[in-house]
């Protein structure tokens, strides 16, 4: 049923200098990389990518960036400490292809992390891009090179591997190697211009969308998005791009709580 | 003539589901999206005046039979809305449903896009309003009346008056309402409100502490709302509460109820559940014999 789990942070992960992972117990069933999780701290309800699944320690983990009031009050957090869980929402990124480049921009490399971690374990070649600000912002590399997973890294201000933005290194990568599939998630600009270039590139590709949530099981139609209508809390978060071509309001506007329309710069 | 379609205050619709209010419903995306799912008709989630960025999270959880939500008539606003109203695909009917805190402001709203829906449907009965919206109308048949009064002075289409359980005598605020001018009567708003609490640290999980109950936990009191108020007035009931099969759909229609609204039980069957249900109607009509919803409607009587 649709109800907050109350759950103990059992490990705090330092990411970054603003990105945290908090892992908890969790009775491991079908959550698949890609799905969210709504995460309530007794003040507030947000949702949140999976960004760790362990089906054998049966733990799940999301990964947090501090941006705002609700982010900060659970960067507060201690190990121990509670919050209330419920989900797995949405659907997840579909694994086809046995070589696949995945491409996370800043915190948007914790659904890919996650989906790395599965694909590459099961024998598929996963090269990634992991894209960020500066090297310190980078995320999940140590859990990169543990798996079998290729890493990339790109910085805007060139302090770690590419300098540029992931999609100009993406770019570069896929002209030069051949790949089944390209799975992304990063900021909407981003994911828009890697989306022109699959499509250049003819590859199939999903992209995970991100969208003013309320309820999360598909009711309040705060997540719906223009002009198919679709929820992203549950025919979404993640696209083919197949189907991103029908939702005409992808890179271009969002809505807010109320909402009211916002240009997306 | 299908088998299904029926005639609302002079609309037509090709069966006799509609999406509720509140639900989905907030852009015309969604609204055409029930269209185009089988719904006859569709009616859009509630706006003001103002945009409206309703309760913090968490606004809605399940409970048994259902969900209580608060999301509090979250909405961008009517200059926003009529935006989204001129998108409307108009594959079929579509109602807007409008709040506010008095007469002027439901004239106002309605005047505003009379001429880019169907009909309006007056949500006088939310039982998570702030401001004096809602069931805090709703729930008194004097300013009830005086809202209907002055929207149907105001307004040349159909002017649906939905209403709350939450009342001691819910037959009385029907007859006000239609004395008053409503051309259609909606039964029922979501009930309580209700409060589910966290057992593990003890917080109401809502961050509004309490919410509307709907779901399939209310229909047997919508049914006797419906019941009860097809009795007493003689304008068409839009029944609605906890619809999730066409099993559903049939009890409201012996009740009384002309068509239905459909809402909380997409969670559970998603959009397909139009559908589903025009279908299990079809099939049941032809075993019975009957040859158009008109001739179930108030069987029960």
């Amino acid at each position: 049923m649709n109800i907050p789990r109350i759950v103990k942070i059992k490990q705090i992960i330092n990411e970054s200098p603003t990105v945290k992972t908090f892992i908890f117990d969790w009775d491991v069933k079908d959550e698949i990389p890609g799905q969210f999780m709504m995460v309530w701290n007794f003040n507030n309800e947000k949702p949140m990518s999976i960004s760790y699944i362990d089906p054998v320690k049966n733990e799940i983990g999301i990964s947090i960036r501090n941006i705002g009031k609700f982010t900060k009050q659970i960067h507060n957090l201690c190990e121990g400490d509670k919050l209330g869980l419920r989900g797995p929402y949405g659907r997840g990124f579909h694994i086809a292809g046995s070589k696949i480049l995945v491409v996370g921009g800043g915190i948007g490399m914790a659904p890919i992390i996650a989906f790395s971690d599965k694909a590459s374990g099961m024998g598929i070649e996963v090269h990634i891009i992991s894209a960020a600000t500066t090297h310190n912002e980078l995320l999940f590399n140590d859990r990169i090179e543990k798996s079998d997973a290729k890493l990339l890294t790109c910085t805007d201000d060139g302090t770690s591997g590419f300098c540029g933005f992931g999609t100009d290194l993406a770019e570069k990568t896929l002209s030069e190697i051949d790949y089944d599939m390209v799975i992304c998630c990063g900021p909407e600009v981003m994911m828009k211009k890697l989306f022109d270039i699959v499509e250049k590139f003819k590859i199939p590709a999903q992209f995970s969308m991100e969208r003013y949530m309320k309820c999360g099981m598909g009711l309040c139609g705060q997540c719906c998005v223009d002009n198919v209508g679709w929820r992203i809390c549950v025919e979404g978060p993640v696209f083919w791009t197949d189907e991103l071509r029908m939702i005409n309001e992808f890179g271009q506007y969002r809505r807010d709580s109320s909402g009211v329309k916002h240009n997306i710069p | 003539m299908t088998i299904l379609e029926i005639e609302l205050c002079g609309i037509k619709m090709r069966n006799p589901t509609m999406l509720a209010a509140g639900i989905l419903g907030s852009t015309a995306s969604s609204l055409n999206w029930a269209g185009r799912s089988g719904a006859g008709a569709v009616v859009t989630k509630s706006f003001g005046i103002e945009p409206n960025k309703g309760y913090s999270n968490p606004t809605t959880v399940e409970v048994m039979g259902g969900i209580i939500n608060a999301v509090g008539l979250s909405n961008p606003g009517v200059n926003n809305f009529k935006l989204e109203l001129e998108k409307l695909d108009k594959s079929v009917p579509a109602i807007a449903s409008v709040y506010g805190a008095n007469q002027y402001e439901f004239s106002d709203i309605v005047s505003k896009i009379e001429n880019l829906v169907d009909a309006i449907e007056l949500n006088v009965s939310c039982p998570h309003a702030m401001g004096g919206c809602g069931s805090a109308i709703g729930q008194d048949p004097n300013l009830t009346a005086d809202i209907v009064r002055t929207v149907k002075k105001n307004v040349k289409i159909p002017v649906i008056v939905k209403l709350t359980p939450n009342v001691t005598d819910i037959v009385e605020i029907a007859q006000y309402a239609e004395d008053a001018g409503a051309d259609a009567l909606t039964l029922i708003n979501s009930m309580g409100p209700g409060m589910k609490i966290d057992i593990e640290t003890g917080i109401p999980i809502l961050k509004n502490r309490v919410g509307g109950l709907s779901g399939p936990a209310i229909k047997p009191i919508a049914i006797r709302c419906v019941f009860d108020v097809f009795e007493s007035v003689d304008i068409p009931i839009i029944g609605v509460g906890g619809i999730r099969d066409y099993k559903d759909v049939l009890e409201f229609l012996y009740a009384g109820a002309q068509c239905v609204q459909i809402g909380t039980s997409i969670m559970y069957e998603g959009m397909d559940i139009f559908t589903n249900i025009n279908n299990g109607l079809r099939r049941f009509m032809d075993k019975k014999g009957y040859g158009s919803v008109d001739e179930i409607v108030g069987i029960a009587h």
